[in-house]
């Protein structure tokens, strides 16, 4: 079966999981900039980061024969210090322009503080200025409600288009804002802190299956490279047919991304 | 799509199995020494809503349960993580 991963972070994972998603049927992986697992001393380090992302990285996947893209941003992990985050914000410009780059990403909160709300509003109007599609992570856990909602605040005060822009990492109590409100929506799979398969196919029953995708965001942390190809499996028990389930992993994120100029696979 | 039959075939097993793992993790917080901080309150509150979601979905009124439900950004992170439980105290503090 065919699927798109619309969120890995490629750079934390080794070359047997482009393997083994090159054999799942992966015909595009997607890798938002975040956090490398720690605070990056300088931002020499953003740069490379951003090299990487944009070289390095494609390389190694078209070695599995998987086209790989990527989105650019300085994380809300590390935008707490704004000095430092506005460096890295200067470093976008240069890089904009290379072919995987899809757009800006993934922006948004983590601990909903004033300095992150800045720096997220500050790459919003970086995204309209360059009119590039925006991915954006909502926090986690206990913050995942509150940041959401000041996130579609700042949005609507900015004026973005919706359509251009997908909210990740819903779960049960955002999902319904998210799509609510226009904007897509991406339900990201992990074993412990996001959605398991069978919530993400609960999600799709409840909020339908319109605008919205489901990712991995395998990185260095608790998480499974092929967790997009096991919820389709998923689906499959609850007795979705083929084609339905190519929607929601191929056609849905392939749909979106089409909004990204130099998404072509 | 799959009846009532076919989803208690496909998932009460895995449910019972988090069940007992929940009464066991409960249990076993019991029978430890120390302090317990806010995280177990959330959970009791979490536990309640399960039982009691209102107009919500019960995973619905379980996140929000574990959510806090303050509406301005905080003047600074003191940690980068997350506890799964929002601290009242810390939140009223802000």
């Amino acid at each position: 079966m065919k699927y798109i991963e619309p969120h890995g972070h490629m750079v934390s994972r080794t070359t047997d999981d482009y393997q083994k998603m090159a054999m799942a049927g992966c015909e595009a992986i997607c890798e938002p900039a975040f956090w490398a697992g720690y605070d990056r001393a300088s931002v020499q380090g953003f740069y490379d980061y951003f090299r990487q992302l944009t070289e390095y990285e494609p390389a190694r996947a078209a070695k599995f024969g998987i086209p790989h893209f990527c989105w650019l941003c300085i994380n809300p992990k590390e935008s707490e210090d704004a000095g430092f985050a506005r460096e890295v914000l200067s470093l976008i410009p240069e890089f904009i322009d290379r072919p995987t780059v899809l757009g800006i990403g993934e922006i948004g909160l983590n601990k909903n503080t004033k300095n992150e709300l800045a720096i997220f509003e500050e790459h919003v109007e970086i995204a309209k200025k360059y009119d590039q599609p925006i991915l954006i992570h909502t926090p986690h856990l206990e913050d995942k409600l509150k940041g959401t909602k000041l996130i579609i605040d700042a949005l609507k005060n900015a004026n973005v288009d919706s359509s251009r822009v997908v909210i990740d990492h819903v779960e049960e109590h955002t999902a319904g804002l998210v799509l609510d409100n226009g904007f897509w929506a991406g339900m990201t799979l992990y074993p412990e802190s996001k959605c398991t398969p069978a919530r993400a196919v609960d999600i799709l029953e409840n909020f339908g299956m319109e605008n919205i995708w489901m990712n991995s965001a395998c990185d260095w942390g608790v998480s499974d490279p092929l967790a997009v190809v096991k919820t389709a499996l998923e689906m499959g028990k609850r007795q979705y047919d083929k084609a339905t389930i190519e929607r929601v992993i191929y056609d849905n994120p392939k749909s979106f991304l089409e909004n990204c100029p130099n998404f072509k696979i | 799509m799959p009846s009532k039959k076919d989803i208690l075939d496909l998932y009460f097993m895995p449910a019972r199995r988090d069940l007992i793992e929940i009464a066991a993790y409960l249990d076993r917080l019991d029978r430890h020494e120390g302090e317990e901080d806010f995280r177990v309150a959330g959970f009791y509150k979490a536990l309640v809503a399960l039982q009691n979601p209102g107009d919500k979905s019960r995973a619905e009124a379980v996140l929000l349960a574990l959510s806090d439900h303050s509406e301005t950004p905080i003047p600074a992170a003191t940690i980068q993580g997350a506890f799964g439980a929002p601290d009242e105290s810390l939140i009223n503090s802000q």
